[in-house]
Formats: structure tokens, C-alpha cells, sequence
């Protein structure tokens, strides 16, 4: 057995912070960048335009400026807010953005974008025959959305899924700079308290690795899900 | 109000893409076991004129009327839109589209296919629709083809499956654009069967397409439309044998001589 020095309890608990946060955060992503993605493809420019400035904003900017702007940023503007309601009324509020939620929504944000291109895409190669067929059958376009857009639009959106996911697992890791004992900060920690580096990293690394490798499995499933119907004709 | 024993009534349908009027102003009166065909060349707007009917195009003036409702309608930045959604949604079950590409969709076996909208829709329980979806496929002849995919079938098999489909709604008005022209000249007797057996049973049928074979044996009227205008209508027998425009005379005349 590996002797991890005291260190792996808190480094197993890392790595469930990792997995926690990624996921949420990619259910964020997801949910986000279905509703930017429709946004854009509006006729109408008043949901258009926001979800541009969005994903151009988004893309544009380095993950790591945004997660410090939006953690530091959103405290400093809620203090303010908080102190003005102080100084008005007198009440003493107190609102502390609590590090993992801001961690999933900022890593949910950034995604949300990618996702945004990646759906915008699939949305535009599905066949607007049987779109249109669903709306000649009085279908609502909720329902529509529900059973006939999504699954078609899905077999396009599932490689960059995939890549998007990978990604965002890996970026989990700048959620240890507002705090967040992910299992790089767990790490990090024990390698400056040990100078044993490899002892620390490498596990880390298998770490990251097990997980991808797992989504692989769902992955899998998920093609095989989204590609029925679409196999060469037996 | 209009007349609510007849299914289906369209007046001074105007369309325009862009400044090209496609549509200049039609009008149709389907009456209860009619069976309508439009012909016409390609760019005369018949597929047009028929998508206007059940809102897939948005005609910018004329009326509608379903069973002597007429669709509402209202005027937006966008140009002409349906008033009231839920109206449209309900009308659209009434009118069942056949297109000329099936639409089936593909990541639904074809008795999924079949009882999508009967049971997501129209709220029928899913072992009744299941139970009437199998006697449609029966019907068209694809019981043993119910679970396969539409890219397992046939092009051919595929339209007879859309018919199901479209009939599964209990249509008060079938609509087919083209069904046949997509098809190889080998498929195309298996559906044109079908929809012959279903104009027999006295189903309220509008139907574009270059089958004059078609028009002339199972229609009761023939309308001919060039350049968005009704050029000539009537009894297959009138049109068809005997036209008096120039026009139709030369569309009907056989090519290559």
C-alpha cells in the first residue's frame, strides 16, 4: 500500500469534489447552452442579440479572468448592494458567495457557451422536413422540442459533447484558486508540505483519468441511444 | 359563418416571397369526400398553395376555414401570423400532411411513428393507438415492416408509412404534396393504390402532383394553377380531355414529340 503521508482521506475527498463539481457544472452548461442556442437561432433579435454578446464574451475572455472576476466581482457587488441597504434602512444583511456554488456556476457559464456552438450547430444539420412534419401534426413546441428536435439534433451534438465535457472536467481544477479543495489543491498542498511531487501528481492524473475514462462508457450509450434509427439500412 | 359541413375552404389566398407573389390569389372548396388535384409546372405554386392550407406557409391575405372556422389570424412585425396558437395546433390535427420527402422521422421505428401524434397529441390511450397504428400498417401493407426504422425501408414503404401516420390523426382532410415524385417509377403503383383505396372510402383528399394517370381515374376535380392563378378547373374529364387554354393544352400535351 502507497503511504500518502496522512494525506488520502483529503485527497479521496478532493477528487468527490472534482466529480461533483463537474458534473453539476456540466448539467449548467447543458441547460444553458440549449436555451442560448435556441436564443440564437430566433427570428426574433431581442433574444438574438444577448445570446451573441454571450458566447462572444464568453469565448473571448481566459477561464481563469472570468472565474476570478465573477467570484471577486460578484462579492464586491453584493457587499455594495448589501451596504447600501445598511446605510438606508438599517438592516444588516449578509451574503457570502459560497465557493462551490460559485465554482458550478462559473464553470457552468463558461460551458454554456461552448455548448451554446456545439447545439447551434446539431440544431441546424437536423432535417426541417420532420420538423416541419411534427408542426403539420399540431404538435406544441414544447412537445416538439421534447420528442423530435432534441433526439435528432443530439447525433450531431454528441462529439463535441463529449470534447466539451473533457474540457470542462480538466478546467474543474481553477476552482482551487477561490478556495475549493478540489483534488489539484489537495495535492498541491501535500507536494509543498513533502516535496514529494510524483507521490501526489500522479495519482491525481489517473484521477482525472479514471473519470474521463468512465464517460467514455456513457458516451458509448449515449451514441447508441441518439443513433437509432440511423445505422445503414439492414 | 360559413358552411360547417364542409371541411375545408380557402379564399383569395395571396403569398409572397421576397418580391416574387407566388400566390395571387386562390381559392379551393373542399366538400366532404372530394377529391382535389392540383396540377401544374414546377413554380405554378400548387405545393405552396397547399402548405398555405394548413399554415406551414403563412398566406399573406386570404382566409381559411376549417369546418366553417376560420383561422385567426393577426399582424405582426414578421408579417401575418396565427392569432391563437392553440387554434392552430387543434386545426392541424384536422388536416394530415403526406410529403413528398415521407418526413418520417428517423429516430422512431415506424409504428412510433405511427402513434406519436395520436397519443402526444391528441391524448389517446397508447395501447389503443398502438392496437389502431398496426391496423393502419396493415392497411397499407407494412404490419411485418412495424419495428424497423424508416432508413431500414424502402422509399415506397416509407410513404405508405407516412400515410398510416397521417391517418392514425382521423383526418377530416388529407394533404398530399407530391407523395409520389420522390419515389422510383417501381414504387410509386404500390402508393398510388393506396391512395386510390382511400379515395374509394370517400376520404376528403387534396392532392398535388404530375400523376395526370391519377388525376384523370380518382379525382373529382382538377385544378390547374400557372404562374399563382387558377388557369382552369373542373371535372378530370372536362380538363383533362378536352382543355380550353392554351397553356394546359401545351402542359398536357406528351413531351418529346
Amino acid at each position: 500500500m502507497i503511504d500518502f503521508q496522512g494525506y488520502g482521506p483529503r485527497l479521496l475527498e478532493g477528487a468527490l469534489l472534482t466529480l461533483e463539481l463537474a458534473v453539476l457544472s456540466l448539467l449548467v452548461a447543458v441547460v444553458l447552452g440549449l436555451v442560448t442556442a435556441s436564443a440564437r437561432l430566433s427570428r426574433l433579435a431581442v433574444l438574438r442579440l444577448p445570446a451573441i454578446i454571450y458566447t462572444v464574451i464568453i469565448r473571448g475572455v481566459p477561464d481563469l479572468v472570468l472565474m476570478l472576476l465573477l467570484f471577486y466581482g460578484a462579492q464586491i457587488g453584493i457587499n455594495q448592494i448589501t451596504d447600501m441597504i445598511y446605510d438606508r434602512w438599517g438592516w444588516d444583511i449578509f451574503i457570502n458567495i459560497d465557493p462551490f456554488v460559485a465554482g458550478v456556476i462559473t464553470i457552468g457559464l463558461i460551458f454554456g457557451a461552448y455548448m451554446a456552438e456545439t447545439f447551434r450547430g446539431a440544431f441546424l444539420a437536423v432535417d426541417q422536413g420532420q420538423i416541419e412534419a411534427a408542426e403539420s401534426f399540431g404538435m406544441s413546441p414544447w412537445l416538439l422540442f421534447r420528442h423530435i428536435r432534441f433526439p435528432l439534433m443530439m447525433r450531431h451534438a454528441l462529439p463535441g459533447l463529449g470534447n466539451n465535457w473533457m474540457v470542462l472536467l480538466k478546467t474543474t481544477a481553477l476552482v482551487s484558486i477561490i478556495g475549493l479543495s478540489d483534488m489539484v489543491r489537495v495535492a498541491a498542498e501535500a507536494t509543498r508540505a513533502t516535496h514529494q511531487t510524483f507521490l501526489f501528481m500522479i495519482p491525481v492524473a489517473l484521477g482525472y483519468l479514471a473519470i474521463t475514462s468512465l464517460s467514455e462508457i456513457g458516451m458509448q450509450w449515449l451514441k447508441k441511444r441518439y443513433n437509432a434509427g440511423f445505422e445503414e439500412a439492414s | 359563418m360559413a358552411d360547417a359541413s364542409i371541411p375545408l375552404i380557402v379564399s383569395d389566398i395571396h403569398k409572397r416571397f421576397g418580391s416574387n407573389e407566388v400566390l395571387k390569389g386562390i381559392s379551393l372548396e373542399a366538400k366532404k369526400g372530394d377529391v382535389i388535384t392540383l396540377i401544374g409546372a414546377s413554380g405554378s405554386g400548387k405545393s405552396t398553395f397547399l402548405r398555405c392550407m394548413n399554415l406551414l406557409e403563412r398566406p399573406d391575405s386570404g382566409d381559411i376555414l376549417v369546418h366553417g372556422e376560420p383561422i385567426s389570424f393577426r399582424q405582426t412585425r414578421h408579417g401575418r401570423e396565427p392569432a391563437d396558437r392553440s387554434q392552430l395546433q387543434r386545426i392541424r390535427t384536422r388536416l394530415s400532411m403526406v410529403f413528398q420527402s415521407f418526413n418520417l422521422w428517423a429516430h422512431m421505428t415506424l409504428i412510433a411513428n405511427v402513434i406519436e401524434a395520436p397519443v402526444y397529441v391528441r391524448g389517446i390511450p397508447k395501447a389503443r393507438a398502438m392496437e389502431q397504428g398496426m391496423a393502419l400498417l396493415e392497411r397499407v401493407g407494412l404490419a411485418d415492416r412495424a419495428h424497423y426504422y424508416p432508413a431500414q425501408l424502402s422509399g415506397g414503404q416509407q410513404q405508405r408509412g407516412a400515410i398510416a401516420r397521417a391517418l392514425a390523426m382521423e383526418p377530416e382532410v388529407m394533404l398530399f404534396d407530391e407523395p409520389t415524385s420522390a419515389l422510383d417509377p417501381e414504387l410509386v403503383g404500390d402508393v398510388l393504390k393506396v391512395m386510390r383505396e382511400l379515395a374509394d372510402e370517400g376520404r376528403t383528399m387534396i392532392v398535388v402532383t404530375h400523376e395526370m394517370d391519377f388525376a384523370r381515374d380518382v379525382s373529382n376535380q382538377v385544378v390547374y394553377l400557372h404562374q399563382g392563378m387558377v388557369e382552369e378547373q373542373g371535372h378530370p374529364s372536362e380538363v383533362l380531355n378536352h382543355p380550353s387554354s392554351p397553356r394546359l393544352q401545351q402542359f398536357l400535351a406528351p413531351r418529346g414529340r
